[in-house]
């Protein structure tokens, strides 16, 4: 049974005038990786608000149509039952944080679970390690950098060990080598744990390698739902305003310039790879 | 000109975040400050508006020093754009953010009125004039937050990420736009850790890491450089690293271009068939 699914989805915020999103349909399984993608004020942050029930719970508004997350129809279960499913981790980090320390910020959620103190403090720990902010424990979170806030929020969330995780934009605040961290630390999650991921991000370069499936969003409907690969390669009039890797773009204009080039990378590696390849088979 | 003169800054809480930073930036130029989180970058453009005042060494704008000025003197001059919208957002409606700063400088009336409405036409904001700034999305504040400081036409533009929440088409907006502020001699500062977008608008590059300047040149020599790419934290342009991939076979390591790799790519094919 699919994890998220949402049937005929449509979502108006109190006093808009037209829906955030329309007629979403839209089936998430347990395990995937799914990469939410779309121009700014497409709708992908309110879609993200309905999974954990934020909307219609704290939001208002309307919310018409169908939808269930981990089997609960989100309308009909407060937002702490949801949140045992699925985690959050808002776009940006001081909306969630505000706790004197970090590690209470971590453990926060935990304890209101009502977890035993001895699996309280492991998952804590290994939530600070996983995100590489143990050291930081005892700071104020408000003392830190903008990408050590966001770290915090990743692992207060972690530490819930959710079934489902949604990420709202999470490295827009990192330096490129912590967000690669940071994705890569999510894509063990999913990997090793089973652990679902919705990951909302305009750095494609950075995060298509690790998705199963890319999601496009466009003036509140979903346009392009596939394979990373599939969907950049075929549907580069719908990317333009969403930004197709640069190693995608480099191989598209190579290929057109009459370079047989194999397989569609998501990269540098790979590409530099078929380069190699073609460059020998080409002499051949 | 701003004219950073051996600047340390210590935050009350004991952290050290610039350890002798040196550095001139003449009127006029683009440049990007980039790094590493917490390497000091937004503390060090925070000195240049007077936000902050060096705990040693002295910042000079335009031969004054920031320790001897309001920062609301030095706002007219140097306008400054938090990374963070929702430090600087505060009025009802989006046109009354806008107006807002242009009202305390004294500005009149129909002058109000006419860079209000370049302001949100020049960021795509128009539709929002009468809209909560806090009904929009992450990405579009930060473009309110633009649009406000804009308008109060300041030489000097310091920008703390910018690209954080664009996509790809507002990111060449704000490429172009910048690009024309700085055409019209607007002297443009950026701090960010974007490295796509930095390849993209090849400013002069300011390099900090642990407090200090590690590296100042041109974005292709800079960014280029896997030592001083590696030493800072960050992660070479896309292009560069399939490119140094292939330095082995004779490509150059400091492209960043896609048009430009293409190029070099299909001139190495035919030079390969003769």
């Amino acid at each position: 049974m699919a994890i998220i699914e949402a049937r005929n989805l449509t979502y108006t915020y109190p006093y808009a005038e037209s829906p955030a999103f329309k007629n979403v349909t839209l089936k998430i399984e347990r395990g995937e990786f799914i990469l939410l993608t779309g121009p700014s004020g497409c709708g992908k942050t309110t879609l993200c608000r309905c999974f954990n029930g934020l909307i219609p719970h704290f939001y208002g508004g309307k919310l018409e149509g169908e939808i269930t997350v981990a089997g609960l129809r989100t309308t009909e279960h407060p937002i702490h039952e949801i949140a045992h499913h699925v985690g959050l981790v808002f776009q940006n980090p001081e909306n969630q944080l505000f706790a004197l320390t970090i590690e209470k910020d971590v453990a926060f959620g935990l304890e209101n679970l009502g977890l035993p103190r001895d699996e309280m403090r492991r998952r804590v720990d290994w939530a600070l390690k996983v995100t590489g902010i143990y050291d930081l424990k005892d700071r104020a979170p408000y003392e830190v950098s903008g990408g050590q806030q966001q770290r915090v929020a990743i692992a207060s969330v972690l530490a819930m060990q959710p079934e489902v995780i949604v990420l709202d934009e999470p490295t827009s605040f990192l330096d490129p080598l912590s967000a690669k961290n940071i994705l890569e630390v999510i894509n063990r999650l999913n990997k090793e744990l089973g652990i679902t991921v919705v990951l909302v991000e305009h750095r494609l370069d950075l995060a298509a390698k690790y998705a199963n499936r890319v999601i496009v969003m466009n003036d509140g409907q979903i346009i392009l739902d596939g394979e990373p690969r599939k969907v950049f390669l075929e549907n580069e009039a719908a990317l333009i305003g969403v930004g197709i890797p640069k190693v995608i773009r480099l191989y598209m204009l190579l290929k057109r310039s009459g370079l047989n080039i194999s397989g569609v990378p998501l990269s540098p590696e790979e590409l530099s790879k078929s380069i190699m390849e073609a460059l020998i088979f080409d002499r051949c | 000109m701003i004219d950073v003169k051996d600047v340390y800054f210590t935050y009350p809480n004991g952290v050290e975040a610039l350890r002798g930073v040196s550095l001139q930036i003449t009127d006029g130029e683009f440049v990007a400050i980039m790094g590493q989180n917490g390497a000091g970058k937004t503390t060090l453009v925070k000195h240049f508006n007077g936000l902050l005042k060096p705990t040693r060494g002295r910042v000079l704008v335009d031969d004054v020093d920031t320790r001897h000025v309001s920062v609301a003197t030095l706002a007219r001059k140097v306008g400054f754009v938090f990374q963070n919208p929702d430090h600087q957002l505060f009025s009802e409606t989006v046109e009354d953010e806008i107006s807002f700063a242009l009202k305390n400088f004294g500005f009149d009336e129909k002058t109000i009125k006419e860079r209000v409405n370049w302001a949100l036409n020049i960021l795509d904001l128009t539709r929002y004039r009468g809209t909560s700034p806090f009904m929009l999305s992450g990405g579009e504040r930060k473009r309110v937050a633009l649009a406000s400081v804009l308008a109060w036409d300041p030489k000097i533009l310091i920008l703390d990420e910018p690209t954080i929440g664009q996509d790809r088409n507002q990111k060449e907006r704000l490429r172009q736009f910048i690009l024309q502020m700085n055409h019209q001699g607007k002297t443009v500062v950026i701090v960010t850790h974007d490295i796509e977008f930095v390849a993209e608008c090849e400013p002069r590059v300011v390099l900090m890491a642990n407090g200090k300047i590690v590296a100042d040149g041109a974005a292709r020599n800079v960014l280029t450089d896997p030592d001083l790419i590696a030493k800072s934290w960050l992660i070479l342009p896309e292009i560069t690293n399939v490119l140094l991939n292939l330095k082995d076979i004779g490509f150059p390591a400091n492209v960043m271009d896609v048009y430009e790799a293409r190029d070099l790519i299909i001139e190495r094919i035919g030079w390969a068939r003769k």
